[in-house]
């Protein structure tokens, strides 16, 4: 879960922080809900899950609430997973 | 009965909700022409007073520009004043051909096509022109009508950081798969009057062999040197493929819109674009007020000149007062405040100044972003624009903002 934590970490900080953004991001931070991700942004971070865990999210998981924090985001893609 | 007392509650909370959110729209009247002076009733009820307009899209003062009125006037007389059809059943006459053409050769087009609206333009150009197998990367910054049209769209999409072109160069790598591409960006953003660096768009188009579409509405009629829009003002003229736009600002400001571009493109909006097919098209009387507008834009650059120099005399002067404005060019000018609160109380105020501006904020802009959105006019006069930054500057001394930065103010009302 750890591994799977980072990576997702990893790839929001990068999709959607600014470089000279100095904002602090970690797991529990909210992602939608704060205006960081926009709902029309989401589509990458949604893409990028799919892509690298081999997974189809349905449109109903794919929710702005499921999608808000870095931990959430996990709990779907343990669900698809299995 | 099925609107019953539990359903009208039901919608009544959903009311409620928006207005405890602080999102609630209040009705305005404006009891006038659109121009830099109008007479507003507000709140509802109010009498009317006379304010100095600040927040229109009448870039170039043609909503009540006599010559344009007079030329809505023999579109009356000339060819009535609806059509009763759509398009292509019997609801095009000669004088939508003509606006076609004229907006053609004015935005340096090879062919256009009317929309009721750009809203409707935006609605329908993706759906017509591509589907699956292709994708759609846009800035995150771009129109939300833009955004519904995509998502009407069956082609996948992506997004990319707002003008980052180091951004979207990898959203073209990652996308080398797909049957066509598109890069989708407004020309200027309407909440921070940014430039999209279309030259820069254009050049990784090229090397990645992807078309580009530009909504243009915010620069159509005044940026570039002859107005033509952003395309001009980087020398991409004959590189941005279609060019989405609207006649509700700069161009007459009624409604009305347009997608103009490569032949088959528009021919292909003609033949499947939902909002043309099944809507009526402008009434003759915009259509030959819009005309008069283009003739007058294709034989002098006075108005878009005029407008220059006013929004360079506004951010000198609002620079000089100590306010916090966002760089750049445009007529779009945001004074950045941060706070939300500070922001409505700001606007407040200024309309008790005699000055009309309103206060944006999330999520119209990003948390943490709000701001006063100022629309500079060419039918300004200096003295409207020197009452204005007085204005600001004596609201804005009142809030202690003068001459503090994002840090100071967001360290003094937070975000």
């Amino acid at each position: 879960m750890d591994e799977i934590r980072e990576a997702v970490l990893e790839y929001v900080i990068d999709e959607y922080i600014d470089e000279d953004d100095d904002m602090e991001v970690d797991a529990d931070t909210a992602l939608i809900s704060s205006g960081i991700v926009d709902s029309f942004s989401m589509v990458s971070l949604k893409a990028f899950l799919e892509n690298k865990y081999d997974i189809r999210i349905p449109d109903e998981d794919a929710t702005p609430e499921a999608f808000d924090t870095v931990n959430s985001i996990i709990q779907i893609v343990e669900k698809h997973s299995s | 009965m099925a609107y019953s007392t539990a359903t009208r509650q039901a919608f009544a909370d959903d009311i409620a909700t928006i207005k405890e959110k602080g999102l609630f729209k209040e009705k305005r009247f404006i009891c006038s022409p659109q121009a830099a002076e109008i007479e507003v009733e507000y709140p509802e009820g109010a009498a009317c007073r006379k304010v100095l307009n600040f927040c229109a899209n009448n870039y170039l003062g043609f909503s009540s520009h006599p010559e344009v009125a007079k030329a809505a006037h023999a579109g009356l007389d000339s060819r009535g004043f609806g059509m009763s059809s759509v398009r292509f059943i019997c609801g095009t006459q000669d004088i939508h051909r003509e606006l076609q053409e004229k907006v053609s050769a004015f935005l340096g087009m090879e062919d256009t096509l009317l929309f009721p609206s750009c809203m409707d333009a935006n609605a329908g150009v993706f759906e017509a022109i591509l589907g699956q197998g292709d994708v759609i990367i846009a800035d995150r910054l771009i129109h939300a009508s833009l955004i519904d049209g995509i998502r009407l769209c069956s082609a996948e999409y992506d997004t990319f950081k707002h003008m980052d072109m180091k951004h979207l160069r990898k959203k073209l790598e990652l996308h080398q798969d797909k049957r066509r591409r598109l890069i989708v960006t407004d020309g200027v953003f309407s909440m921070d009057g940014d430039l999209c660096p279309l030259d820069e768009v254009c050049d990784l188009a090229d090397e990645f062999d992807t078309m580009v579409l530009v909504d243009d509405s915010h620069a159509s009629g005044f940026i570039g040197k002859t107005g033509r829009g952003v395309h001009e003002h980087f020398g991409v003229m004959d590189r941005v493929d279609l060019i989405t736009t609207t006649f509700g600002k700069a161009l007459g400001g009624a409604s009305g819109g347009c997608v103009s571009g490569r032949s088959e493109l528009v021919e292909l909006c003609r033949q499947k674009a939902r909002p043309y097919l099944f809507s009526n098209s402008l009434s003759p009387v915009i259509v030959s007020a819009t005309v008069k507008v283009i003739d007058l834009l294709s034989s002098s650059t006075e108005l878009r000149d005029k407008l220059e120099a006013n929004t360079k005399r506004f951010r000198e002067g609002m620079t000089e007062a100590g306010l916090n404005i966002r760089p750049g060019v445009t007529p779009i000018v945001p004074v950045m405040l941060y706070n939300a609160k500070l922001a409505n109380d700001m606007a407040r105020d200024m309309y008790a100044e005699g000055i009309y501006v309103i206060g944006f904020f999330f999520p119209v802009v990003p948390e943490g972003q709000a701001r006063i959105r100022v629309q500079l006019s060419a039918a300004h006069e200096n003295e409207h624009i020197d009452k204005c930054v007085a204005a600001f500057k004596k609201v804005g001394d009142k809030y202690g903002i003068l001459g503090l930065d994002k840090k100071g103010i967001i360290e003094q009302y937070g975000t």
